[in-house]
């Protein structure tokens, strides 16, 4: 893929692709070298980036473009007293790293404490450094977000971190592409997440493989920024590339006025150039997976992998349920890991902690949906419920709104921004045994904690659980019970 | 990173096959934030035992590894080929290596040399002989030669340039730093900088 010929139609993805290859790789006997790509955005955070600058320092290079990097501290920043310093020394070791790292190499950092410090993904689409038709990388697996405004993103190693810090570019594979058409309309209390969960139950883990994915059809057009970012985020959950939604108005509209945002005649000159970015007419995709949104409901995992998913309104599958092997002895595995028994309806099952946050989950636009649900109702005494804003920046916007207030009144913790729960590399862990409904975007055995055990569901699904105490759709909160006819 | 023409020292005999990428070095050391300093971590469980290899004293100092078949298997850590190199070894002789450690060696300098399996027992039984046994690699001739062991070397042409130029991934790129220069000098002014930071 990604040929030269200017007349073949071509996908969004071959379309930025194309216009970032410095040096084209070679055929080498039927085998194509990779492309040499420029890189647009590259975001750093504190984890995997100690090596890359080691890396640098070792062979006494610098780092090619610090105006086009920029870091931020999440994966181990605290929620609580971040005032004090990290109490785990590990953490406090990377965090300080980094934070003398961007010193010496003169790269902008926003630390715990500044307005812009939060979930890498969350603070560069905040910052509008994140833009349609640019290269974008991250050395982490869900920088796929950043798809959402019809960018190539990728996750990549620490050693293509020092690669880039180092050139600006990155030696890639061609890939193939998949459309994911979404038709229809998604019903009331049934959120992008539902539409994500859903493919990657449909396709697999590994489904996407190989592949960037562009989402597509009139489902996704009807999406706001944030919801598209949700789906574009867990791409990676089925094990693609990268994730994609074509720009439209819904995006300019975000993008426009943001710090880095282009005004003026380039703001005109660059949204002309964004609308190009279009899959042609004629165009094909390598494979199509096409979904139903009107069909959708609420979804929720039941398992230990993202594929593991069922509607709200079904059981817990069994094991003879699978006809291939693999999934049938995976089903088994989780099921004894989730502690779970077939046919137990999902709506039954009992949590002790919603976790509302995460890369995937942590936007204004999800804290919003779901205060609207919790606003003026009473938390289930047993459950307890974080809330954890993508970026200080999300917080602030959150607090000056009141939404604050309405997830205290109700009875769940607000917390200070960062990766938090999603990852329990900071002090938020879930207990062995612990059973959490979380809106990230992982549910591995002890991701959230060593024993825990994880659902994952949409901003409203948590609320409507943390009303309840059971998994719960936003319905069963809403309407007044039927009366008996 | 230097490039390797040839190099002569000592051999250690490691009768194992199989040695994965757990064996080299163990997860727990993956938390670390340096690239180098992993010389302690290498065989960490292995080093316990006061019988192992490598806590002979006749072969403490050696350069050349000597394995058996199937070595680096596992995961992808980089951090397999950090230890051997940190611990001094310049060269990993096997019948055969897995996949993604022979390329993660040849990004850091170090030279995987593929021997067929009985020079390796021939190599074996010489440096378990006479440990002070000089052993010496030539990549411009894919040699290896030890005591009266003379024996050659498979490795693609490919990984051999690469480590006879010394380049590592990073300077491979940057022999293209004129095209990456002239893309810059076309990219357009109105993508977004990070700095000045605006906020
Ligand atoms: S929120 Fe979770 S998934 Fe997202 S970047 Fe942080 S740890 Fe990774």
């Amino acid at each position: 893929m990604v040929e030269n010929a200017s007349d073949k139609p071509l996908t969004l993805a071959e379309k930025v692709w194309r216009d970032h290859v410095v040096v084209r790789g070679e055929d080498n006997e039927g085998q194509r070298s990779p492309d040499l790509l420029y890189i647009d955005l590259h975001l750093i955070h504190e984890v995997t980036s100690p090596q890359a600058f080691e890396g640098l320092r070792l062979a006494g290079r610098q780092v090619r473009r610090p105006d086009l990097t920029i870091a931020t501290e999440d994966h181990n920043t605290p929620t609580l007293e971040i005032h004090k310093p990290i109490a785990d020394p590990v953490s406090r070791i990377q965090v300080d790293t980094l934070r003398a790292n961007c010193e010496e190499f003169g790269i902008r950092l926003h630390s715990l404490g500044d307005a812009n410090q939060g979930i890498v993904h969350v603070v560069g689409p905040q910052l509008g450094l994140t833009q349609p038709g640019m290269t974008v990388v991250c050395g982490d697996s869900h920088t796929s977000t950043h798809g959402a405004f019809g960018s190539l993103a990728m996750g990549i190693g620490t050693s293509e971190v020092e690669h880039v810090l180092a050139t600006q570019t990155l030696s890639l594979k061609p890939f193939k592409t998949m459309a994911v058409t979404v038709n229809g309309t998604l019903r009331p209390g049934v959120s992008s997440k539902d539409i994500i969960l859903a493919v990657i139950a449909k396709i697999g883990t590994g489904g996407g493989q190989g592949y960037v994915l562009e989402y597509r059809g009139t489902a996704i057009e009807q999406l706001s920024m944030e919801a598209r970012m949700t789906i574009c985020n867990m791409s990676i959950e089925a094990g693609a590339r990268a994730g994609m939604v074509a720009p439209d108005e819904t995006t300019f509209d975000y993008v426009k006025g943001r710090p880095h945002a282009p005004t003026g005649a380039e703001w005109d000159s660059a949204v002309e150039y964004w609308r190009s970015l279009r899959t042609d007419a004629g165009a094909e995709f390598d494979a199509e997976v096409v979904i139903d949104a009107d069909q959708l409901e609420p979804f929720v995992t039941w398992g230990t992998n993202p594929g593991q998913g069922v509607s709200l309104s079904e059981s817990v599958p069994a094991p003879t349920d699978f006809d291939d092997p693999v999934d049938r002895e995976s089903a088994e595995r989780a099921l004894e890991y989730m502690d779970l028994q077939p046919g137990t309806p999902m709506k039954d099952i009992r949590v002790d902690t919603v976790f509302l946050g995460s890369c995937t989950n942590s936007r204004l636009e999800d804290l919003r949906s779901a205060a609207e649900i919790l606003r003026g109702r009473e938390k289930d005494p047993q459950v307890r419920m974080i809330v954890v804003p993508g970026s200080a920046q999300v917080r602030l916007e959150a607090e000056a709104e009141g939404l604050d207030q309405v997830f205290k009144d109700f009875g769940a913790e607000w917390r200070f921004a960062g990766c938090s729960m999603c990852l329990g590399m900071n002090p938020d862990q879930l207990a062995p045994g612990e059973r959490c409904a979380s809106t990230s975007n992982r549910n591995f055995e002890g991701r959230q904690g060593k024993g825990g055990r994880t659902h994952l569901v949409s901003p409203v699904v948590a609320a409507a659980t943390a009303i309840r105490g059971t998994l719960s759709a936003p319905a069963d909160v809403l309407l007044p019970e039927p009366t008996p006819a | 990173m230097e490039p390797f023409i040839t190099h002569t020292g000592t051999g250690v005999p490691l009768r194992q096959s199989n040695v994965d990428t757990d064996q080299i070095i163990p997860a727990v050391f993956l938390k670390r934030i340096t690239k180098t300093g992993f010389e302690d971590a290498l065989f960490y469980a292995w080093r316990k035992n006061p019988d192992f290899v490598l806590n002979q004293e006749a072969y403490k100092n050696g350069t050349v590894l000597v394995a058996g078949p199937d070595f680096g298997t596992g995961s992808s850590r980089e951090h397999a080929v950090w230890a051997l190199r940190d611990y001094g070894f310049k060269v990993v002789i096997s019948s055969r290596f897995a996949d993604i450690f022979y390329s993660n060696a040849a990004k850091q300098g170090l030279l995987a040399a593929k021997v067929a399996q009985p020079d390796v027992e021939l190599i074996w039984k010489e440096l378990e002989t006479d440990p002070t046994t000089e052993i010496s690699v030539d990549l411009e001739s894919r040699t290896v030669r030890c005591g009266t062991v003379d024996t050659t070397f498979d490795i693609d042409n490919y990984t051999r340039w690469r480590l006879m130029e010394g380049l590592d991934d990073i300077s491979l790129t940057l022999r293209q730093d004129e095209a990456i220069t002239a893309f810059e000098a076309h990219r357009p002014g109105l993508k977004p900088t990070t700095l000045p930071a605006k906020v």
